[in-house]
């Protein structure tokens, strides 16, 4: 199911937590699993289970609570934008209608040729750079004014 | 730089933004040295605490609660293991401070969370971080690696027999998370589901064992209190709101970020050295201490000085010290539907009464919003925050009510008018200028 790499980075967080503790894990190695797949099916999350010893069904509620995990496919580029109020009062909700309007997109889609999908985000903790969008879940980028936006869609091929 | 500006800065003191991060910049700047004390000289656990309560240290996560006296709490003896655990899940709305000391001081946290375990006889930790600053996430664990190599942490530290294994552990989008026995829950590999207290973690913590929980903050702030005394601490701040703290101002000043100023600075001046408000508009209402925390109007606010007492007396709370700035260019109707979505969308959805109300209140303020508000709305509102206030297992529930009953209270004719005409007292395009982003041509 998942590659010796991905698994080495599994115990890699197992290792943080009591022996006994193993479920701990469970939503790094949901992330890391995600990080492979590009999203989680169904199989990966009980993979990840079993893999911890833990039942599936606690695996797929951690998986389901935490709105990182994508539960279904998406583009290449996952583009999460906050809107949140002291985004908004500093351009972030005009961020995401200017991505919109240029992707062509609403949001929660996907472009045709699955290159982007767009996400309207909750609060990252980094209100000062507003607008702020985070690429993949792991990219920050501050500042995103229509020019830095244009440029980040051209980077993003 | 780490912070755009400070007056006696004692956290982010001698920083160079991402250039002294380091393990050997953080000891050029005299960081470890309490932790080296501390174990040489065999300090007791009592006095070590004392100082804290000294220093009148007060929770930087939000509740203000005495650091010194949180820690007295745990039961020291207690055999077995115990943990120290932080909060960097920082995800309330205006609250960007924790971001910043992982980035740029990182060890501050790992050498005050290490002194902790020590008072506390704690032998293992976890910081937990917002799973959306990623990159913060690396870096604290680079430096944990740096301070495991050196010796700070870990097995027999520098020879002392005592232990602390610490580690990091990411969330991955929850703002529930930040609240304590949601963030344990978490951490044991469940959803964040907040527990019934008590017990309180001091007996009953992560994994059954007792546990205390502070902000990032709290912590970073922990080896300075020692090096220079708790009181000294305490007499850079003011009389029951000690030292300085960390102010996250954002939203329309010129230059939203983060400022270290000693509580009891005028909110005016604070609002000074962002470089006043953008575009020389008029100051309208400030949401002093994070989304939670009710709105004041800017005359109000303008009066304030930034501690616990001066704000709780004007009526709000100094929270987190996120300092929401909005101008006479914001509509009250929007923002709150904005924020009132936020509470909806975060709810864990364990109890009936913020589950269900943080929906009605989202539904009927957007309606309103949308110029299908009627007449009885604003007593609806009311009625639903007093019905979810209280009857909640942890505070979320209260937090999603308080931005609604004091929006209302102090902007109620802005609310009346959108219901009576349908539209906002704040032209589209007056918002759109006031965001300071461009207006895109269609």
């Amino acid at each position: 199911m998942f590659t010796a790499e991905t698994l080495q980075k599994f115990d890699r967080e197992v290792a943080k937590y009591p022996a006994d503790q193993k479920q701990s894990a469970v939503m790094a190695c949901l992330a890391l699993a995600q990080e492979e797949k590009g999203w989680l099916p169904a199989e990966a999350i009980e993979a990840v289970a079993h893999y911890l010893g833990m039942p599936p069904m606690a695996a797929m509620e951690v998986a389901t609570f935490y709105n990182m995990y994508d539960l279904k496919p998406v583009g290449k580029y996952k583009l999460t934008v906050c809107t949140n109020l002291p985004c908004a009062l500093s351009g972030g909700y005009h961020a995401a209608e200017y991505l919109k309007q240029k992707l062509g997109i609403e949001m929660g889609e996907t472009t045709p040729d699955g290159r982007f999908t767009l996400r309207e985000g909750e609060c990252m903790g980094a209100c000062g750079d507003a607008p702020v969008m985070l690429v993949n879940n792991r990219s920050m980028c501050s500042f995103m004014l229509p020019e830095q936006i244009d440029k980040l869609l051209e980077e993003l091929k | 730089m780490a912070i755009l500006g400070a007056i006696n800065p004692v956290l982010m003191a001698g920083l160079d933004g991402d250039n002294s991060w380091q393990l050997k910049d953080y000891v050029a700047r005299g960081g470890y040295e309490m932790l080296k004390k501390i174990l040489a000289e065999n300090i007791p656990q009592e006095q070590v605490i004392a100082e804290v309560k000294a220093s009148v240290l007060r929770g930087r996560g939000g509740a203000g609660f005495p650091t010194g006296l949180k820690w007295s709490f745990m039961p020291r003896s207690f055999p077995g293991d115990k943990y120290v655990v932080c909060n960097t899940d920082e995800g309330e709305p205006g609250t960007f401070k924790d971001r910043d000391l992982i980035r740029y001081n990182p060890h501050a946290v790992i050498e005050g969370m290490a002194i902790a375990a020590y008072a506390m006889g704690a032998t293992r930790g976890y910081n937990y971080i917002h799973g959306e600053v990623w990159e913060m996430y690396k870096r604290f664990e680079a430096a944990l690696d740096e301070a495991r190599a050196a010796g700070f942490i870990g097995q027999n530290i520098l020879g002392s027999g005592f232990s602390f294994e610490l580690f990091a552990h990411h969330g991955y989008g929850a703002y529930i998370c930040g609240e304590e026995t949601a963030l344990l829950e978490s951490i044991e590999g469940k959803k964040g589901q907040p527990r019934f207290k008590p017990p309180f973690p001091a007996s009953f913590g992560l994994y059954g064992k007792p546990t205390t929980i502070n902000n990032t903050e709290t912590f970073a702030s922990i080896p300075f209190i020692l090096k220079m005394g708790g009181e000294s601490f305490l007499n850079l701040g003011k009389p029951n709101n000690g030292g300085t703290k960390l102010f996250s101002v954002s939203g329309h000043v010129n230059r939203p970020g983060n400022y270290e100023i000693p509580m009891g600075t005028p909110f005016s001046e604070l609002l000074q050295m962002c470089g006043g408000m953008r575009g020389g508009r008029k100051l309208k209402a400030v949401i002093p201490g994070g989304s939670s925390s009710p709105v004041l109007p800017g005359d109000v606010m303008m009066d304030c000085t930034m501690d616990y007492d001066s704000i709780s007396k004007a009526g709000s709370m100094l929270g987190s010290g996120a300092v929401i700035v909005m101008d006479e260019s914001t509509c009250m109707v929007k923002s709150l539907e904005r924020l009132s979505f936020f509470y909806y969308e975060e709810s864990c959805g364990q109890c009936t009464p913020c589950r269900e109300g943080t929906n009605w209140l989202y539904k009927v303020v957007h309606r309103i919003e949308n110029g299908l508000g009627r007449p009885d709305d604003l007593d609806l509102l009311s009625s639903v925050t007093t019905n979810i206030m209280g009857r909640t297992i942890c505070a979320l529930g209260d937090a999603a009510s308080m931005p609604v009953q004091s929006f209302i209270k102090h902007f109620r004719d802005e609310f009346a008018h959108h219901i009576e005409h349908k539209t906002c007292l704040v032209p589209k395009d007056v918002q759109w200028a006031g965001s300071g982003f461009h207006k895109v041509a269609s």
